[in-house]
């Protein structure tokens, strides 16, 4: 994963968020990248979203799997650490990292191919858990680093570069996190940087699992006439769902809210998400409304997007196992430690 | 056979999910609470309920508690496996069975003795519940054992009453049948030609199981982070290490818990989330057995390369594949000292007993937290899951965990720019730094080719260069582990090597064996990278005999490839079956070497009768 380093130079007249950090101080190192990727969009939408809700990067964990998707946390937030594991595991990891240290901002990118094939137990498992962290699948349908085979989310009839269509019916991680219980459900397409920066915003105040599918064409291997993962394609079929506003907590006074029959949700953290259009008789708290309608419209080929389904009412992996609402780190090993005493008359029972 | 006081084995053949496991353990603590040292083995299958199971009891006023295979008396409960128990009571023993029903004539035996008490029947006519009757047949051969072996009886009736304190009507109900038992003893058998009596043997001693007391030394380690995936023969360490926590870890103030236990989907996501939770500096680990080691290979591998700590217990089994699950081998040693793709050595720790296990878990933290690895404990089924009587555990309060290198905000705020795999020349140990804690210390972790820096690279220099130091780290571990056991007896004239639960068995051996003038030295080694006093004591031998519980003597294959000692001075004893070690299978393999034929014979009839 080679990198290259971005020269720092900050112009005077770049806006400063409530930390007084520029955007340059989200950004990461240079991308390398097909020109034209869809991931890079994701990185920029990650980096615009970061720098508004004004998150201290050292703040952030950055933690990714293998291929293309899996690289980019090199490329936004500098000051954050990061993790490239292996191909598949990061939700495990990331899971861990939250275990230890639930202050972070955890977020986990990761591609259809590690998600929805190698590591599809693994994101499953994590989003039953509910832990809190921003999952994002940088969803292009194709295997990019190892040339072009087709991805578990490939739609059938979709066809390859050589022309071969699909007939696998494609995991659909919407679908699927609908039905294990996924509390935030997102899907987006990474050339709509305005729809897509409101729901990174609203994931961070997430209470737990946040799953974001972005629709990210490959230029090289699947951007090609044929592919139901192309930039025209997604642009033709697109249907944007839900339009939301992320509001936070102190701005709340000053957000118009509860207009035309809208939707808000009230965050864990204070915050709130205002869903400001939604289609008729749709519900984006109600899982069996939400399914029914990505039920007919993905039978019309189209690619259902926007914050699909929120529920904030379903504990963190932290809140189910009780443990303190600060980083387990930092509990003293004083505290953890019994002692002589308590082991003397603990061996009582050893007889 | 002359009359034994504190030195006889017996063995018991039930059928399993028939509650003979409480009869069993109630006989092995009754009699560990009489002062006398005491083993118990459970030998018992991959089942619920209905497939034959074994106990074994051997009690030794001498402290030879390994496993006996000359059995003095049989307690034959289950009809399926009469044939096969018969045959194994040593010439002129006992057999207790249930003369309910008839034995089939073909099976007895001149030399053996065969002692009948119709526990069904005393059952049925005792007894209402089907259920109950079946269990108290369980607790009357107990109540006969108890008098034929001179059990104390105010022992057992305490024992008894601690078991069943507040059910009433169960501790009636086991009264019942133990004197059904006992009085049928007494009324029916004269006295047998071996017997308890009292000792003080056990004042400082505890009765425990090996993943009871791992457990137990992840809690005083201070281990936060508790990720596994439910596996025999390492579950029962999850288990206690949840009790324990339960017990010491909920802070009285706030009722939060000071921990945090994840059931994984599988193992490769356990070692996972004890990766990210090391990451950010828990002390994070998992449990598991060889199976759960194979699917963890990927990430160990990534964590040895990262270089982020974790502990991995194993308690191993027998492979390969799911092999038998509940029964004892040391089968895992070359998969775990090199587990993972690529050029990986791992550190690890050979405890011997529950005791170890106890000791050795703080020690895999610090070594894992030191050397940012991942260090394993290798415990093995008849350590993790038989009950052991060991020395009273310890705990030294000024214990200060051993965190490594990690540098702090003001470390990390001092620095131009951090660099993280930029070690120290003599430790070969890079500072690392936590997320959370001060931008300057991020960087980003990487399993792909890596130079000093942290940098992605896949230039050969320097690749080579992170990977050399890799190699010296892992070397430089081996001042820090625990060092070997040696144990030197003058004239001998050969080495035995052993490691983890083979070692009472061993040394009982070495006595026996001593006592007809074949002396020789012991070793047990405690860890992996090897101290420099194993390679020593290696070469002061021309011989060295290899004790282990796997066909392909992999702990003599890690001697050869890591130390320089020439293979042929190795000679290997190895015992696989799955069922724990005796002196015999050693006595027997030693003098195959060091006896002419003749002695041999001889020596073979001395040993096993």
């Amino acid at each position: 994963m080679p990198s290259i380093v971005k020269p720092v130079a900050t112009h005077p007249s770049l806006q400063r968020n409530d930390l007084g950090l520029t955007i340059r101080d989200y950004e990461g190192t240079m991308s390398t990248l097909c020109a034209g990727c869809g991931h890079d969009s994701i990185t920029a939408a990650l980096t615009r979203a970061l720098w508004e809700v004004a998150t201290p990067p050292h703040m952030i964990a950055k933690l990714s799997g293998i291929g293309c998707s899996s690289k980019t946390p090199a490329y936004f937030v500098n000051g954050a650490h990061g993790l490239n594991s292996a191909h598949g595991r990061m939700p495990p990891i990331a899971t861990g990292a939250n275990a230890a240290n639930r202050e972070l901002v955890c977020i986990g990118i990761s591609g259809d191919g590690d998600s929805l094939s190698i590591g599809l137990g693994h994101m499953c498992h994590a989003i039953r858990r509910n832990v809190r962290m921003i999952y994002v699948i940088e969803n292009n349908g194709v295997y990019g680093l190892t040339k072009g085979q087709f991805s578990a989310s490939a739609d059938v009839g979709s066809k390859s570069k050589r022309g071969e269509p699909n007939r696998m019916a494609p995991i659909d991680s919407v679908m699927l996190g609908l039905s294990i219980g996924a509390t935030f459900i997102a899907r987006s397409f990474s050339g709509d940087k305005d729809q897509l920066v409101p729901i990174l915003k609203a994931a961070v105040s997430h209470r737990g699992f946040a799953l974001i599918d972005v629709i990210s064409p490959c230029v090289t291997f699947n951007d090609h006439e044929g592919s139901t993962k192309s930039y025209l394609y997604t642009r033709q079929h697109e249907l944007k769902a839900t339009e939301t506003d992320f509001v936070p907590p102190a701005s709340e006074i000053l957000a118009q809210i509860g207009q035309n029959g809208a939707v808000n949700v009230t965050m864990h953290d204070g915050s709130m998400v205002r869903f400001k259009g939604v289609p008729p008789h749709y519900d984006p708290t109600d899982r069996g409304k939400v399914m029914d309608y990505l039920e007919e419209h993905n039978g019309k080929g189209e690619v259902v997007t926007g914050l699909l389904y929120l529920d904030e009412s379903v504990p963190d992996l932290h809140e189910m196992n009780k443990t303190p609402g600060f980083a387990l780190t930092k509990v003293p090993y004083q505290k953890l430690c019994p002692g002589s005493a308590a082991l003397d008359r603990l061996q009582e029972d050893f007889r | 056979m002359r009359d034994r006081v504190n030195d006889f084995a017996l063995k018991l053949a039930n059928v399993n999910g028939t509650g003979s496991a409480s009869a069993n353990g109630l006989l092995m603590q009754a009699i560990f609470r009489m002062g006398i040292p005491v083993s118990g083995k459970n030998l018992f299958p991959s089942n619920i309920q209905g497939l034959p199971t074994w106990y074994e009891i051997r009690v030794n006023k001498n402290g030879y508690t390994a496993r006996s295979l000359d059995y003095d008396l049989m307690v034959a409960m289950n009809s399926q496996t009469y044939a096969r128990d018969i045959q194994e009571v040593r010439e002129g023993g006992y057999l207790l069975f249930d003369s309910s029903w008839p034995l089939d004539p073909e099976l007895l035996r001149d030399d053996v003795h065969f002692l009948g008490v119709p526990f069904a029947q005393l059952c049925n006519d005792n007894f209402r519940d089907p259920r109950e009757r079946i269990l108290m047949k369980n607790i009357a051969y107990a109540g006969t054992l108890v008098a034929a072996l001179q059990v104390d009886m105010e022992i057992v009736t305490a024992l008894l009453e601690e078991k069943y304190a507040g059910k009433k009507k169960l501790s009636e109900s086991n009264t019942r049948a133990l004197r059904l038992g006992y009085d049928y003893a007494r009324d029916h058998f004269g006295p047998l030609p071996f017997h308890l009596e009292k000792m003080d043997a056990n004042s400082d001693k505890i009765l425990i199981d090996g993943n009871t007391a791992i457990a137990l030394g992840c809690v005083y380690a201070g281990a936060t982070v508790a990720a596994w995936y439910p596996i025999t023969p390492s579950t029962s360490a999850m288990d206690a290490f949840k009790v324990f926590c339960e017990k010491f870890r909920k802070d009285p103030e706030t009722g939060q818990n000071n921990y945090i236990i994840i059931q994984a989907e599988d193992e490769l996501a356990a070692i996972g989330m004890v990766i990210g939770a090391a990451w950010n500096g828990a002390r994070a680990f998992t449990s598991t057995a060889g199976p759960g080691i194979s699917l963890m290979n990927e990430l160990l591998g990534f964590a040895y390369y990262a270089e982020i700590p974790a502990v991995i217990i194993d308690v191993e089994r027998v492979g390969p594949s799911t092999g038998m699950p509940t029964r004892t081998q040391q089968g895992d040693v070359l998969e775990c000292a090199y587990a993972s793709h690529g050029d990986t050595k791992h550190i690890l720790l050979f405890p011997s007993n529950p005791a170890e296990c106890f000791e050795f878990a703080p020690v895999a933290f610090d070594l894992a937290e030191r050397f940012q690895t991942p260090v394993f404990l290798m415990s093995d089924l008849d350590i993790g899951m038989n009950d052991w009587v060991v020395p009273r555990l310890r705990w030294n309060d000024g214990y200060q965990p051993d965190r490594g290198c990690v540098l702090s905000l003001e470390e990390i705020e001092k620095l131009s720019k951090f660099q993280r795999y930029m070690a120290d020349s003599e430790s070969q140990i890079a500072p690392r730094t936590l997320p959370g804690v001060h931008p300057k210390g991020s960087f980003f972790t990487r399993g792909s080719g890596h130079n000093k820096f942290g940098g992605y690279t896949e230039i050969p220099d320097e690749y080579q260069e992170v990977m050399d130091r890799l190699l010296r780290k892992h070397k430089a571990a081996a001042k820090f582990v625990p060092t070997p056991i040696i144990q030197r007896r003058p004239g001998s004239s050969f080495g035995i090597v052993t490691i983890g639960g083979c070692d009472p068995a061993v040394r009982e051996a070495l006595d026996l064996l001593a006592e007809r003038g074949v002396v020789g030295d012991f070793m047990r080694i405690r860890g992996f990278p090897f101290d420099a006093a194993v390679e020593s004591f290696l070469a002061e031998h021309d011989i060295n005999f290899v004790i282990e519980q796997n066909r392909d003597a992999q702990l003599r294959s890690l001697l050869t490839l890591e130390t320089n000692v020439p293979k042929d001075r190795l000679r290997s004893v190895l015992v696989y079956g799955g069922f724990p070690l005796s002196a015999r299978h050693v006595i027997d393999g030693v003098l195959n070497v060091l006896a002419p034929e003749s002695e041999l014979a001889a020596a073979g009839q001395k040993v096993s009768k």
